[in-house]
């Protein structure tokens, strides 16, 4: 009786075990690559949005405070996304002939709201709270990026919970004084551990409790 | 033994049925704030006020805390205590609202009149100097002239804040060195060049 494998299969044999390695090897890092890259994350991919709204050109160019719009962001859940009439508040007198302004003028006299795509979201178990965080002196830039800077609006984090937990293991990286929190230019100072150290304490943030799971997951 | 093998690989089996790729956890069937519906008819997840009810907590019964009035009169004074704590509210609120316009000095010329909106008086004017109280918490509840109402966006506590913070520009902005304290002027003066 022939043999059924030649001498050869032992070479064949070690270079697809080899083979094996190396695809599941470059494999997992495509797989890796795409599930971080913008294509999946959306990290860094501007917004269609109805109107091409810009906060570069309305706190950088002009000086309006966050908080002229995103009214409730230090009182709830949520910043608020302004209502047409907020924007209405200027551009009843300024560019009232802007085509690009035709959605706005028509959101307000039919009564209808202005329909925003979101730019940042979480899944719905979790319960991400704006106040709790710009009390205690997480600044806006730190989650939302140069919003300062953007023409129109994207995501600069991913908002994996990865991400929420680089800060919530040790907020002192990141957190700055409240005076500081709605300025987009603020930088942190060469001692920022320590400053941030000496925050932490001043406001009470309790770290122990920080990355139990019922703090964001109910 | 073979009976128990079977069991075991059924139940293998069924339990992978109970895993899935749904995302019914990321997408619960409720609505945030502001999001969108398709439960109710306009589309909106968040409801406006049913009319003739009161919100929680929104009774407003204190006309002159809460209109800026007695009866048809404008109140002269504002009706809390104004403290620093109040003035420095009134300071924070008046630069994300009213500084957009009326400038940090209250002068009228803020950046958005600079862009071409009608400019506003100045505070510093003797009609507005001698204004009543209520007159400033009227117009921030009502808006005036071309300035839209700012009841939706700031408080009525606030609204009181900013009407003493306009008051203390309006002392301000008059004031000679010498009515400055001492430990003031010292730093007032060395600031020059």
């Amino acid at each position: 009786m022939p043999q059924i494998f030649r001498r050869r299969s032992n070479s064949v044999a070690r270079a697809s075990i080899l083979g094996v390695v190396l695809l599941l090897g470059v494999g997992g890092w495509t797989l890796d690559a795409i599930w971080w890259s913008p294509h999946v994350t959306r990290v860094n991919v501007p917004i269609e949005q109805p109107v091409p709204f810009s906060h570069e050109h309305h706190y950088t160019g002009l000086g309006i405070d966050c908080r002229y719009c995103h009214t409730s962001v230090e009182k709830s859940s949520t910043a608020g996304i302004p209502p047409t009439y907020t924007c209405m508040t200027c551009h009843s007198q300024l560019y009232t002939d802007a085509p690009l302004l035709e959605p706005v003028r028509r959101s307000l006299i039919t009564d209808t709201p202005l329909r925003w795509n979101k730019v940042n979201s979480v899944p719905d178990f979790v319960y991400f709270n704006h106040s709790i965080h710009v009390n205690k002196g997480i600044g806006c830039s730190t989650c939302h990026g140069p919003v300062n800077k953007m023409p129109l609006t994207w995501k600069a984090n991913t908002l994996y919970m990865k991400w929420c937990l680089e800060c919530h293991r040790n907020p002192a990286q990141f957190i700055r004084p409240r005076e500081e929190v709605f300025n987009m230019g603020w930088l942190p100072p060469a001692d920022q551990l320590a400053k941030g150290g000496e925050l932490v304490e001043q406001y009470h943030v309790n770290t122990r409790q920080l990355t139990d799971c019922s703090m964001c997951h109910r | 033994m073979k009976q128990s093998f079977r069991l075991t690989l059924g139940c293998g089996l069924a339990l992978l049925l109970t895993s899935g790729c749904r995302r019914e956890m990321y997408e619960q069937p409720k609505d945030k704030p502001q999001s969108a519906s398709d439960f109710f008819p306009d589309g909106a997840g968040s409801r406006p006020l049913v009319s003739n009810t009161i919100a929680r907590g929104h009774l407003n019964q204190d006309e002159q805390f809460y209109t800026g009035k007695k009866g048809t009169n404008l109140i002269e004074n504002i009706p809390i205590p104004v403290t620093r704590q109040l003035l420095e509210r009134g300071r924070e609120r008046y630069d994300i609202f009213c500084s957009v316009c009326h400038a940090r000095t209250g002068d009228g010329n803020g950046m958005i009149p600079q862009r071409g909106f009608p400019q506003p008086n100045t505070f510093h004017r003797d009609s507005l100097r001698q204004a009543p109280a209520g007159h400033f918490y009227d117009v921030i509840t009502h808006g005036h002239g071309v300035m839209y109402s700012y009841a939706q966006r700031v408080e009525p506590e606030d609204r009181w804040a900013i009407t003493a913070y306009i008051r203390a520009l309006q002392l301000s902005h008059d004031a000679t060195l010498a009515e400055v304290p001492p430990s003031e002027r010292a730093r007032l003066e060395g600031g020059r060049p």
